[in-house]
């Protein structure tokens, strides 16, 4: 019955959906909820928690909580921004592991050169670290773009190859001290990851920049405004001139250099880099990414949002840690949380345009 | 003898009515055919024949006898079978696998009878004189004509008496268009009768037996092929007045804005040595069937193919042939498809018609909200385009607003020509009407405009300069004055004049 496929597919779309907008005011309220279901969601998890763990809601614990989300947060953003545009990068958790290593190796070893061993600051160690994700990052824009490879194969691909780089880097081995010594003008590394300002850990302010340049540069940039239309309508988006993969490269640069930022802080933190640093972080970030409501298909998302589904993340593990849950159930309870959050994401999108059609 | 008979029927889609009191007959053991334009109704009646939809009125007689299709498989069963324009074959799939999907021979109850499927897709294609295709044979792998052939094959497996074809030819050759009527002839003596829809004036009159035209929902002529002539048909699609409904471009033209020189377009749709100009202050319509090469051209225009030759804007070679510096040269394009190519679905009406020139609106690198609000309003208020609000989400908009949300991010580019691919398709006829005044207007302001059609109606109303083309060619070019419409259909469909050129 292929002949008659098309006709039918037609006039489904074509009927009036009689779907949950029967009550437009009801609808709304249930819309406002769905919009800010992640945020509803993080608030219930505080109370819930808050209630049965007395420790949960001290000063101490949240800031602790918070120090954790950071890094999954700016693995989280820099990865929405390659869904924004319709692609994926699975490669993030080995860019981190990564750039961890070769963090670590100018740390711990310096750079071998013709005529000794150079060592850089603690500073530039940084940059280094993220120039090499955002090089790997344009490595898998190029694959994606040019080769015309689907970016799930590109990056999966690429998550093998840095992780294989970051084992390679020190032959499997740990750079096990990254304190530097003051006669090298190395130390400094452990401000990052361990130290605090006004009481707030410097990861976390780290990720109130990263997150609030995100927020910029998707709302307020005819950049971001291009990330988005690559992702709604590719075919739209290069007949209205877009140099579309441009704009599919940069966004794998921004993930690649985020994925980076995320290992250097974990490493600081850890104070000492191995090459299994971030494994499977990719998927928190994904998954964070969805939580906050952006699409996998593109087009659709907010930084705030992936922000706040990471905390939805870090603040249900961490919970569950605190009450004793173990850690085998974490595992069901997130993968759940995951699901439902896709299945409330289809019910907004539908509520969203039955109200559409109503009010046109 | 009679076989199928349509009584009176009547389809309404919501407001549209898209057939009015139509009675149709179909007689035993001829080749039948249906032409008329584009949204005349005939796809509709084959639709209703076929048992995909249900007539709002009227009854439908096989053999004398009333029947109704509550779906395509009633009306198999009663030896219905239909092929549709765009093949619904599965390219990955065998000949064989192709013709028994979604039917499959079984083996006990599990397993898929593979040797009784490729025999009997054997015994198929033979009747259709193709001994020498194998029914292992991917289907992607075969050339278009022998596609179309297999989905034939893939309907005849069933008891057919009736076969419907819906412009079975627009995509085949000369040569495979041959075949097929040569396949047409050997039903036609094998008892089967085929309602043949089809466009090509020159084609159809060799194979047909009756001819049926439709116009605006109701059937206007039904004849022996034998007392018609090309220019008797031509008159019953068209109609009397077809001038009246648009409004004429009427303004002087200036200097030529686009010059081009020996463009071509490789492809499987391909453009062969093609060259225009476009003034300012023209309307120029580019009529042809369907594969003619109409799209293919535009896209080279506008730098999303690569073609060869030259392309003069505004006096100034553009030889980049890339999107952005055909806009920046003065192009745009509002494409066909508006669904596909033309809006960001996910994006608001705003976005949507800033999504071209929205780096223009930028202060300190950042976007101005207020300047994104006057220019989008603006626009809005100038090509009358009904929204909710700016920010309403562009998919809650009609066709023909979604068509001029398209229109106005191409005029933000500030074009010198704009390129409008079929742009009235799918609109109702008052936002046609309103497209065509728009066109007018926008010739009178200064730009040159391109338009594509494939309604004669439409094109000779609203041109004022008309380029024909066939099979990648420009096979002819008409004023306003000169044009008559056997011309165009002539032009448009007449292979000789192509052979004579190439």
């Amino acid at each position: 019955m292929t002949d008659t496929h098309v006709d039918a597919s037609r006039e489904a779309a074509a009927a009036p959906d009689p779907g949950p907008a029967r009550n437009p005011s009801l609808a709304k309220a249930a819309l406002l909820i769905l919009r800010g279901r992640t945020l509803v969601v993080l608030v219930l998890l505080v109370i819930f928690f808050g209630a049965i763990s007395s420790e949960y809601l001290t000063q101490s614990n949240l800031i602790l909580m918070t120090k954790h989300v950071a890094i999954n947060a700016i693995l989280a953003i820099g990865v929405t921004f390659v869904i924004l545009t319709g692609g994926i990068d699975l490669s993030v958790g080995s860019i981190a592991g990564l750039a961890s290593m070769v963090a670590g190796g100018l740390l711990f070893k310096g750079w071998n050169v013709p005529g000794g061993t150079v060592f850089f600051s603690a500073a530039v160690v940084i940059l280094i670290g993220i120039a090499v994700g955002a090089l790997v990052g344009a490595v898998n824009g190029l694959v994606v773009t040019r080769f015309k490879v689907a970016p799930f194969i590109a990056t999966l691909g690429m998550l093998y190859v840095a992780r294989g780089l970051a084992q390679l880097h020190s032959n499997g081995g740990t750079y096990p001290d990254l304190s530097g010594t003051p006669s090298r003008g190395n130390t400094g590394f452990h401000v990052i990851g361990v130290d605090s300002v006004l009481g707030i850990p410097v990861a976390v302010w780290i990720m109130i920049l990263v997150a609030a340049v995100a927020v910029v540069v998707t709302t307020k940039t005819p950049f971001g405004r291009r990330i988005f239309a690559v992702g709604g309508n590719e075919r739209a988006a290069i007949l209205a001139g877009i140099r579309v993969n441009r704009v599919k490269i940069a966004v794998y640069v921004i993930s690649g250099a985020c994925a980076a930022l995320a290992g250097l802080l974990l490493t600081s933190e850890l104070g000492a880099a191995y090459p299994d640093t971030a494994t499977t972080y990719e998927l928190n970030a994904i998954a964070a990414a969805v939580l906050g409501g952006t699409a996998l298909s593109g087009g659709r998302g907010t930084v705030i949002g992936t922000v706040m589904g990471a905390f939805v993340i870090g603040f249900l593990s961490d919970g569950l840690v605190l009450v004793g849950v173990s850690t085998f159930w974490q595992s069901v309870v997130k993968g759940a949380v995951i699901v439902f959050a896709v299945i409330t994401e289809q019910a907004q999108q539908r509520l969203q345009s039955s109200l559409a059609k109503r009010s046109s | 003898m009679t076989i199928v008979e349509a009584r009176g029927i009547s389809k309404n889609y919501g407001g549209v009515r898209a057939l009015v009191d139509v009675t149709f007959t179909a007689y035993r053991g001829k080749v039948n055919v249906l032409v008329g334009e584009n949204g005349a109704g005939k796809s509709t009646l084959m639709k209703i024949l076929s048992g995909a939809e249900q007539p709002t009125g009227g009854e439908i007689f096989l053999d004398g006898e009333p029947v109704t299709f509550g779906s395509p498989r009633d009306a198999q069963a009663r030896g219905i079978g239909i092929i549709h324009q765009e093949l619904s074959l599965f390219p990955n799939l065998s000949i064989a696998e192709n013709m028994f999907a979604g039917r499959e021979l079984r083996r006990g109850r599990r397993f898929v009878d593979a040797r009784e499927q490729r025999r009997r897709a054997r015994a198929v294609l033979g009747r259709l004189g193709q001994d020498h295709l194998d029914p292992d044979a991917i289907v992607g792998d075969l050339p278009i004509g022998q596609q179309q052939l297999v989905e034939i094959g893939r309907a005849l497996l069933e008891e057919v008496r009736v076969l419907i074809m819906d412009e079975p030819t627009s995509a085949l050759s000369s040569h495979e268009v041959d075949v097929l009527f040569d396949v047409m002839a050997d039903l036609r003596e094998q008892d089967v009768t085929v309602i043949y829809i089809s466009h090509k004036l020159d084609e159809f009159r060799r194979i047909g037996d009756w001819v049926t035209v439709f116009r605006d929902g109701r059937l206007v002529a039904h004849e022996s092929m034998s007392r018609t002539d090309t220019g008797w048909i031509v008159r019953r699609m068209v109609g009397r007045d077809p001038g009246s409904l648009y409004v004429r471009n009427s303004s002087k033209t200036g200097e030529i804005l686009l010059d081009v020189r020996n463009l071509s377009v490789p492809g499987a749709v391909p453009v062969h040595d093609v060259s225009f100009t476009v003034r300012a202050g023209e309307v120029i319509g580019v009529y042809g069937l369907m594969g003619a090469g109409r799209t293919e051209l535009v896209e080279c225009l506008m730098g999303m193919r690569r073609g060869s030759g030259e392309v003069l804007i505004r006096d100034r070679k553009e030889p980049e042939g890339t999107v952005q510096a055909r806009i920046a040269a003065g192009l745009a394009l509002v494409p066909e498809d508006r669904q596909r190519d033309g809006l960001v679905q996910t994006m608001s009406v705003r976005d949507n018609i800033l999504l071209a020139t929205v780096a223009r609106l930028t202060h300190g690198g950042l976007l101005s909200g207020g300047a994104e609000q006057k220019t989008a309003s603006a626009k809005v208020a100038e090509l009358a385009i009904k929204v909710p609000g700016l920010s309403a989400a562009v998919t809650a908009l009609s066709g023909g607003n979604q068509q001029k949300v398209v229109l106005a991010r191409a005029l933000l580019t500030e074009p010198a020509v704009l390129l409008l691919d079929e742009p009235t398709r799918g609109i109702d006829v008052g936002a046609k009407a309103q497209i065509a005044a728009l066109m007018a207007e926008l010739a009178a302001r200064g730009y040159g405009v391109l338009f594509i059609s494939s309604e004669l109606a439409e094109v000779i109303a609203m041109a004022d300069r008309i380029l024909v083309m066939a099979r990648g060619r420009i096979t002819a070019e008409f004023t306003a004055d000169t044009v008559t419409e056997e011309a165009l259909v002539t032009a448009s469909a007449s292979e000789s004049v192509l052979e004579a050129s190439s």
